[in-house]
């Protein structure tokens, strides 16, 4: 029964990730319009988007390598798994005892080398200097995203992460200054990650300033749909492992079946939460220049180191 | 209950810390008063949680001395200085933000080295924050010498000012009434002569870069 229970919840998860993630992203798009007193897109724009272009042909350049055509699977499948073993709706996951939270970070980075390889792969001059400026970007993200996620194991003892989020959601009141550091150093580098605004601008087609845009000029079709749909994941993703990590109340638990009936409900509603925020915090920051990203993810790494130490220091 | 209020000290002391290497991190002026005035306002519910906690009423005079004082007063003032001074561009530093980050972090560590023997033997609700304190003066320490211009050295002194603060209420549950009142006199009256100060330098030099005053003569 308990076995049906985990698979049932790991089911939904997948299910839930992959329906919600572009609703998330039409959320934030839908924020961001309304904050800048735009009027707004529909928020089931990103499945319009996804419907149009999966029925559209997908032309591929005469000197791809095979590279270029697996990458979109490779990357989706990725992005896929990493939103299967984050503790999303409940911390019961049977995916999730075959990766912790280092090998989600290697999962993320690898659907970034394949990303980045897709798009030096054809040869344009644009393709390749996103790879490059996505590299820079990723390089000096991940180890702050490791130090963040290692902030959280050193509370609980274990880089699980469904033992990590258990532990956080059922833990005494208990106040823990490294999560404070570790949630800074977070939104810091999800802003980075997610191609968001101080990093990189989402909208923009403006070749020169554009990373994520440009790893993506050559696809098309149903190739173009799937990169949409994994970058709309990772979004997902990240939002989700900054939901199960700060904020990790109402998901369900193992001993408890019924607390999925909720665990749902309240994951919209913090998404939605987030999402605002994150729409709040776009419209309020200005695109920085290319060569302040170092330092501005220095930042976030160090924030994260200094966490790590105050934990240390405090017990 | 007031093991909550000893993690709130706690959270707040981690804020100040974070606030210390915010202001190293910044190259704008006015983002440095307002980053400032936010060290103040920690500082007053800090000190007002521990009065809380350890029954000392005077302890709530201090933060409403702090309050006054590190959160209108000398925020406002600062303001005023570099409107006068026309002052708004970016800080040059004289290290690179990210180096200057990384000796933050050696100093931070440091700090907590030295003063985690003392922790374990205070009593205090958090002997924890002592460590924070220290950090944080030294991290004020690193900013003065790391500026070229003097508004914000002035304000590298003040959060360093802060931090010993919060290192008194949080170790020694506050200073002597006396002792604390002369200390916010003397903050205050060092802002405005130090504002003084940098209106004569600037009319010496056209400049508040204080490279200019190693040199002893005009020549």
């Amino acid at each position: 029964m308990s076995a049906l229970y985990a698979f049932v919840s790991q089911a939904l998860a997948i299910v839930a990730a992959m329906l919600l993630a572009p609703i998330l992203s039409g959320w934030v798009n839908m924020c961001r319009a309304w904050l800048q007193n735009r009027s707004a897109p529909s928020l089931w724009q990103p499945y319009r988007v996804l419907h149009k272009l999966f029925a559209k042909e997908s032309v591929i350049a005469e000197h791809a390598s095979p590279i270029f055509r697996a990458a979109p699977y490779i990357v989706f499948g990725c992005l896929l798994v990493a939103c299967a073993i984050v503790p999303i709706l409940s911390t019961d996951l049977p995916l999730s005892s075959a990766a912790d939270a280092i090998a989600l970070v290697g999962l993320l980075a690898l659907a970034r080398v394949f990303v980045s390889l897709a798009a030096m792969d054809v040869g344009t001059a644009f393709g390749t200097m996103g790879a490059r400026r996505e590299m820079l970007v990723g390089f000096l993200a991940e180890p702050a995203l490791l130090m963040v996620l290692f902030s959280a194991s050193l509370i609980s003892q274990s880089t699980s992460l469904p033992t990590i989020v258990g532990l956080l959601a059922h833990r005494e009141l208990a106040i823990h200054p490294v999560l404070a550091f570790a949630g800074v150093a977070f939104t810091m580098v999800s802003l980075a990650e997610n191609a968001r605004i101080p990093v990189d601008n989402p909208a923009t087609h403006l070749e020169l300033t554009m990373i994520h845009e440009a790893l993506l000029l050559e696809y098309s079709g149903r190739h173009l749909a799937l990169m949409e749909w994994a970058a709309s994941l990772k979004l997902f993703a990240y939002s989700c492992i900054g939901l199960a990590l700060f904020f990790p109340w109402g998901i369900a638990e193992a001993e408890a079946p019924l607390e999925l009936v909720f665990a749902l409900p309240a994951l919209v509603a913090k998404l939605a939460a987030g999402g605002a925020g994150l729409a709040l915090l776009e419209t309020l920051s200005a695109k920085m220049r290319i060569f302040r990203v170092p330092e501005f993810l220095a930042t976030a790494f160090l924030l994260a180191v200094i966490g790590l130490l105050v934990q240390i220091l405090l017990g | 209950m007031s093991i909550l209020f000893a993690q709130l000290v706690n959270l707040l002391g981690a804020v100040l810390l974070l606030l210390a290497f915010a202001m190293i991190s910044q190259r704008r002026i006015l983002s440095l008063i307002d980053l400032f005035t936010l060290q103040g306002a920690t500082l007053v519910v800090s000190t007002a949680a521990v009065g809380y906690v350890t029954q000392q009423p005077h302890l709530y005079v201090s933060a409403g001395l702090t309050l006054a004082l590190k959160v209108v007063l000398i925020p406002a003032l600062l303001h005023r200085v570099v409107d006068r001074l026309d002052v708004r561009r970016d800080v040059e530093t004289l290290i690179n933000i990210p180096t200057t980050m990384l000796i933050g972090i050696a100093l931070v560590i440091f700090a907590f080295a030295l003063s985690a023997p003392i922790a374990k033997l205070s009593s205090t609700i958090a002997g924890g924050s002592l460590g924070i304190a220290l950090a944080c003066v030294l991290l004020s320490f690193l900013m003065m010498i790391t500026r070229t211009k003097a508004v914000p050295q002035v304000i590298g002194f003040l959060a360093m000012e802060n931090g010993l603060f919060f290192a008194a209420t949080c170790a020694t549950y506050g200073m002597p009434m006396v002792v604390e009142l002369g200390i916010g006199l003397d903050v205050l009256i060092g802002v405005l002569i130090l504002g003084v100060f940098m209106f004569q330098i600037r009319e010496q030099f056209d400049s508040l870069d204080i490279h200019h005053l190693e040199r002893l003569k005009d020549d």
